[in-house]
C-alpha cells in the first residue's frame, strides 16, 4: 500500500510544484507513440476555492444543521414504523389483499430509514463538513529499484537454498505431482449424472409406444376422435404418464404433444406419412427442435404453431415443417390411429428424437 | 499496580476515558492505528460517474444481506409436493418443494414478499450498475496502465454477476426460470462432441431431473459469492493502490489525486449513499412486483406463456438466439452441428473477448507505457469512443432482439419484420454508431479549440460603427481552459524497418490500427497558437 506523506493536507498547503512533475514522469517513460508538445499550455494550478453558502451565512449553516438533525430523527420514525406495521399488518392466510399491505408498509417504513439516514448523511457531508478539497501526492504503481532488487534476490536465495534450479529431477518431478494430483476430483464429478445410464439412448426414445392412448394434458384423461373439433388444438400426454410415481416431468419433457385437427384437403402429407394421421388429426411434438421449448402457441387461421422463446414457426399444415425462425428441423410427428372404442392411440413412439439438436443425433 | 500503569505508552495518559482505552485495548492488539494513518485521510476525487461503481458494491451488500434472509426460508428441494399455502389459486396444485418455499416467504413469512423482491431488484441494479461503471470505464480510458488488471478483476465480476443472476433466477423452479433452464438444456445439447454429456451431468440425468435446483444453490449461495466477495476485496485493493483516476481540471495531474478525505467527508457521502441505494431498492420493492412466480405456476414442461423472456441482462444472448438466419443446422460425418446455436454463442464470446482484451489492444496499438491517471474526455479519443458506441448499438441489438415478440405485438408489427429489423440493426447499427460518433468526437474537438482561441459566444450583440453586426466573444479563464487543452494526442505509428533492415508482419498490423486510430486527431492548442490567436476575439 503506497503512504502518502502529504495525506489530508489542504491543497493551499499542498505543493503547486506538482505541476513539474508532469513533465519529469513524461521525460522517463516511454511515450510510445504520443504527441509531446513543447509549447503544452501549462497547468495554471489550483483554482481558488469557493466558499459555500454555509460558509458565508451562519443562518444558512444553522438550516443545513437542523435538515440534517431532522433527517436523522425522520430516520427514526421510518424504523419504528416498519416495526410497527409489521404488527398491525399482518397477513391473513387466504387473504392477498393483506399480503399487499404487509409489503407496501414494512416497505415504506425501511424505505423512509434509510432514504432519510442516507440523505442526511450526504447532506452533511456536503453542505457542513469542512469543503476544502486535499490532494495526495502519486507514487509509481512500481516497486523501487531497491525493493526489485531485493526481491529477485530473496528468489535467488530460496533458490539456491532450495536447489529447485539445480536439482531438476525433485523439480520436475513435484511440478508432475501437483498436475497429476486434481485429476481424482475431475472423475469424481462423472458421479454428477447416473452411472447406469446412456444419454443418447435416453433421449432416442419416449413413452409412447404402440397403442398409448393420448390423453389431456394435464388432466390425463384419454381423448376421443369425436371430440377433436375442427380447427381445435389440444395439449397431449400419454395416458398413464400423469400417474408416474418417478420421472414424471422428464418423461413429459419428451413426450409432449399437440393435436390438431385440419380439414384433410388443407393437409399436405408427405406420401410416406399418409397413415400417421386420422381424419384430419395429426399430432406433433410439442418441444421445439431449436432449444426445446414447447411449442404453444397455435394460430387457426394460417395452421401455424408459434414457439413463444425464440419465434420459430412451423406449418402444421405442412409436416410442421419451420417456415420461419432459428429451428432447422420439422416437429417430429407421431403416428396416430384410433382403436377399437373411439380412442386417439400411437402407432408407435416417435421415429427420430424429440426436441432440440445433440451431436450424436442421427 | 503501579508498575504497570508504567508500562503503559504516553500517549494513551493524555487521552483518558473510555473511548481512549479502548482504542488503545485494541490497538495493542491489532495495530489498527497504521490503518487509520495510512487510510484515514486518503484522498478520492469526486464525480457523480465515480458513484456507478459504489451502486455496483452497494447492491451486493443489500443482495448479501436480503439474500441471507431468503436461505433461512427457502428449500431447494425438487422433492413433488401439494401446495398448501395461503395463495388460493395454486391450492393442491402438485410442485417443487423449493417452488412451494419460494410462495411460503411471498404470502407466508411477514415482509418475505418484501425482501424477495429487494433481493431481485438490487439483483437487476448489481448488474446494471456494474455494466454502467464498465461504460464509464471504458469510455473516459481508467482501463490504462496501470488499471488493466482491474478492469480484467471488474469483466469477471461482470460475468460472475450474470451468472449469479442466473442461478438465482432459476431458483424457485417456476414455469419461467423452468424455461430459461430448458433454454439452457437445449444450448448445451447443441455443443459439438460433449454437450450431450455436459447436459445429462448437469442435469444428473435427463432434463429436467431432481437435482439441478439444489446443484443451483450451492453455487448461487457459496461458490460464487465466495469468488465474487474475494474479487470484489482485491479490486478495492488495487483501487487503493493506484489511487483513484480524476478528471482533467485545473491543478490536477498524473501525479497527484485531488478531492475529499476519506475521514470525514468521504465516508460521510459514501456511507450516506450506501442507504440512499438500499432505501431505493427498498422503495421499488414496496411498490413494483418482480418476478410474481405465482403468476406463473410451477413448472412444467409442456405450457408456456407468451412473451417468455428472462432477466434483463440474459437478453443479449438470448437475443442472439434469436437473430440467427434460419436453416442452420447440418448433419456431417454422423453428426449434427448446430449452427444456430454455435453462431450466437461465437459471437457473443468474440464479443466479450473483445471487451476483456481491450486495453491490451489499445496499449498496444499506442506503445505508451506512461500511467494514466487523468482521465480521458471521451471526445479526445474519437476513435476508441466510436468503438464503443458501435460495440453499445451491437449489445443494444442483441438486447432489444429478447424482446422481439413483444415489440411485435405491441407495435402492431410482422414477427418476421421485427426479427429482420434487428439483424439489421445488430449488422448495419455498430458501423453508423461508429462513424456518427466518431465525427462527433472530432467535431467536439474542434468546438474546444474555438472556444479556447476565440472564446465561447457570450449572446451579446454589438452594432460596429460601420453598421456591422458582431456577437462579442468572451476568452475563457485560465481554469477553464485547462480542461480543453490538457489531453493526449498520439500519431500514427510510422514503420521502420528493425536491425535486418525488415519489417515484420505484426508491425505492419500494429502500424495499420494506429493509422486507424489516429490518423484523424485534432492536436490540442499549444501555447504559441494562443498567443497569435490573442486580440484575435471580438
Amino acid at each position: 500500500m503506497a503512504s502518502d506523506e502529504t495525506s489530508g493536507k489542504d491543497l493551499t498547503a499542498a505543493d503547486s510544484s506538482s505541476v513539474e512533475h508532469v513533465t519529469a514522469a513524461v521525460g522517463t517513460a516511454v511515450v510510445g507513440t504520443a504527441v509531446v508538445a513543447r509549447d503544452a499550455v501549462a497547468n495554471p494550478g489550483f483554482p481558488p476555492h469557493r466558499p459555500r453558502i454555509t460558509d458565508l451565512d451562519p443562518r444558512a449553516e444553522k438550516r443545513a444543521e437542523r435538515t440534517v438533525y431532522t433527517l436523522f430523527y425522520l430516520s427514526i420514525v421510518g424504523s419504528i414504523f416498519a416495526i410497527a406495521a409489521y404488527m398491525i399488518f399482518p397477513i391473513v392466510p387466504e387473504d392477498p389483499g393483506s399480503v399487499r399491505l404487509n409489503n407496501l408498509f414494512i416497505g415504506v417504513g425501511l424505505a423512509l430509514a434509510l432514504l432519510a439516514l442516507g440523505i442526511g448523511a450526504v447532506h452533511w457531508g456536503k453542505a457542513l463538513m469542512h469543503d476544502e478539497e486535499g490532494s495526495d501526492e502519486r507514487h509509481p504503481v512500481r516497486g523501487s529499484d531497491e525493493t526489485r532488487a531485493r526481491a529477485v534476490e530473496i528468489f535467488q536465495e530460496a533458490n539456491t537454498e532450495s536447489g529447485i534450479g539445480r536439482r531438476a529431477v525433485i523439480r520436475n518431478s513435484l511440478i508432475g505431482a501437483l498436475v497429476v494430483f486434481p485429476l481424482p476430483a475431475v472423475v469424481l464429478f462423472r458421479g454428477l449424472a447416473p452411472q447406469d445410464q446412456d444419454p443418447v439412448a435416453l433421449l432416442n426414445q419416449t413413452m409412447w409406444k404402440k397403442g398409448t392412448r393420448l390423453a389431456l394434458d394435464p388432466s390425463g384423461s384419454p381423448i376421443k376422435a369425436s371430440d377433436v373439433t375442427l380447427g381445435s388444438s389440444f395439449a397431449v400426454i400419454p395416458e398413464g404418464l400423469a400417474d408416474l410415481e418417478h420421472g414424471r416431468l422428464e418423461e413429459k419433457a419428451k413426450a409432449a404433444v399437440i393435436l390438431v385437427r385440419m380439414k384433410p384437403e388443407d393437409l399436405n402429407q408427405l406420401p410416406e406419412r399418409a397413415t400417421w394421421s386420422y381424419d384430419g388429426i395429426v399430432a406433433y411434438s410439442k418441444i421445439c427442435t431449436h432449444v426445446g421449448c414447447p411449442v404453444g402457441l397455435y394460430e387457426q387461421q394460417t395452421h401455424h404453431l408459434l414457439c413463444p422463446c425464440h419465434q420459430s414457426q412451423f406449418d402444421v399444415a405442412d409436416h410442421a415443417k419451420v417456415i420461419f425462425g432459428p429451428a432447422k428441423r420439422a416437429l417430429p410427428q407421431l403416428p396416430i390411429a384410433v382403436d377399437s372404442e373411439g380412442y386417439l392411440i400411437a402407432q408407435s413412439d416417435f421415429l427420430e428424437p424429440v426436441g432440440p439438436s445433440f451431436w450424436e443425433r442421427q | 499496580m503501579s508498575t504497570t500503569t508504567d508500562m503503559k505508552p504516553v500517549a494513551t495518559k493524555k487521552s483518558g476515558g473510555f473511548t481512549g482505552a479502548a482504542a488503545n485495548y485494541i490497538d495493542e492488539r491489532t495495530s489498527v492505528s497504521t490503518a487509520v494513518k495510512e487510510l484515514g485521510r486518503k484522498i478520492f476525487p469526486d464525480h457523480w460517474s465515480f458513484l456507478l461503481g459504489e451502486v455496483a458494491l452497494y447492491s451486493f451488500v443489500i443482495i448479501l444481506l436480503s439474500g441471507s434472509f431468503l436461505t433461512f426460508f427457502f428449500q431447494a428441494s425438487m422433492a413433488e409436493v401439494q401446495y398448501d399455502g395461503s395463495y388460493v389459486p395454486l391450492k393442491g396444485v402438485e410442485m417443487s418443494v423449493a417452488m412451494a418455499s419460494s410462495l411460503d416467504i411471498s404470502f407466508d413469512v411477514r415482509g418475505g414478499l418484501l425482501m424477495r423482491q429487494v433481493h431481485h431488484w438490487a439483483a437487476l441494479l448489481f448488474v446494471a450498475s456494474i455494466g454502467l461503471h464498465m461504460l464509464r470505464i471504458y469510455f473516459t480510458g481508467a482501463f490504462r496502465k496501470p488499471r488493466e488488471l482491474n478492469w480484467v478483476i471488474g469483466f469477471v465480476l461482470f460475468i460472475l454477476a450474470m451468472a449469479e443472476g442466473f442461478t438465482g433466477y432459476s431458483l424457485p423452479d417456476d414455469l419461467l426460470s423452468g424455461n430459461g433452464l430448458r433454454i439452457i438444456d437445449g444450448m448445451v445439447k447443441g455443443i459439438p462432441v460433449v454437450g450431450t454429456w455436459i447436459s445429462f451431468l448437469l442435469f444428473g440425468g435427463e432434463f429436467p431431473g431432481t437435482d439441478i435446483v439444489g446443484r443451483l444453490y450451492s453455487l448461487h449461495i457459496l461458490l460464487l459469492p465466495a469468488i465474487i466477495v474475494a474479487l470484489i476485496a482485491l479490486h478495492l485493493l488495487f483501487v487503493v493502490v493506484h489511487k483513484h483516476t480524476q478528471y482533467p481540471g485545473a491543478g490536477r495531474t498524473d501525479t497527484n489525486v485531488v478531492g475529499y478525505p476519506v475521514l470525514p467527508v468521504y465516508a460521510a457521502k459514501a456511507g450516506g449513499f450506501f442507504f440512499i441505494v438500499f432505501g431505493v431498492v427498498m422503495l421499488m420493492a414496496s411498490f413494483f412486483t418482480i418476478n410474481p412466480i405465482w403468476n406463473y405456476g410451477p413448472y412444467d414442461p409442456s405450457p408456456v406463456s407468451a412473451g417468455t423472456q428472462p432477466d434483463w441482462y440474459i437478453g443479449f444472448a438470448d437475443g442472439a438466439l434469436r437473430l440467427v438466419p434460419p436453416g442452420l443446422e447440418w448433419v456431417w460425418f454422423g453428426h449434427t452441428w448446430s449452427f444456430n446455436i454455435l453462431i450466437p454463442l461465437t459471437v457473443i464470446g468474440i464479443f466479450i473477448a473483445t471487451v476483456l482484451f481491450y486495453p491490451f489492444i489499445e496499449a498496444w496499438i499506442t506503445g505508451d507505457k506512461r500511467e494514466h491517471h487523468i482521465l480521458d474526455r471521451p471526445r479526445n479519443a474519437p476513435t476508441r469512443t466510436a468503438i464503443g458506441a458501435a460495440g453499445v448499438t451491437f449489445y443494444a441489438g442483441l438486447w432489444a432482439a429478447a424482446s422481439s415478440d413483444i415489440m411485435a405485438t405491441h407495435f402492431k408489427l410482422t414477427m418476421e419484420g421485427v426479427i429482420h429489423t434487428l439483424q439489421a440493426v445488430v449488422i448495419l447499427g455498430p458501423i453508423f454508431a461508429y462513424f456518427i460518433t466518431k465525427r462527433v468526437c472530432l467535431a467536439l474537438q474542434k468546438k474546444d479549440r474555438e472556444i479556447v482561441l476565440h472564446g465561447y459566444e457570450s449572446g451579446r450583440i454589438v452594432r460596429l460603427p460601420g453598421g456591422e453586426y458582431i456577437e462579442v466573444h468572451q476568452p475563457v479563464d485560465e481554469y477553464e481552459r485547462w480542461k480543453l487543452v490538457s489531453y493526449n494526442n498520439y500519431k500514427p505509428l510510422e514503420l521502420a524497418p528493425n536491425a535486418q533492415g525488415k519489417v515484420s508482419p505484426v508491425q505492419r498490423v500494429r502500424a495499420g490500427l494506429s493509422r486507424w486510430f489516429f490518423e484523424d486527431r485534432i492536436a490540442p492548442v499549444g501555447t504559441k497558437e494562443l498567443e497569435e490567436s490573442h486580440g484575435d476575439h471580438h
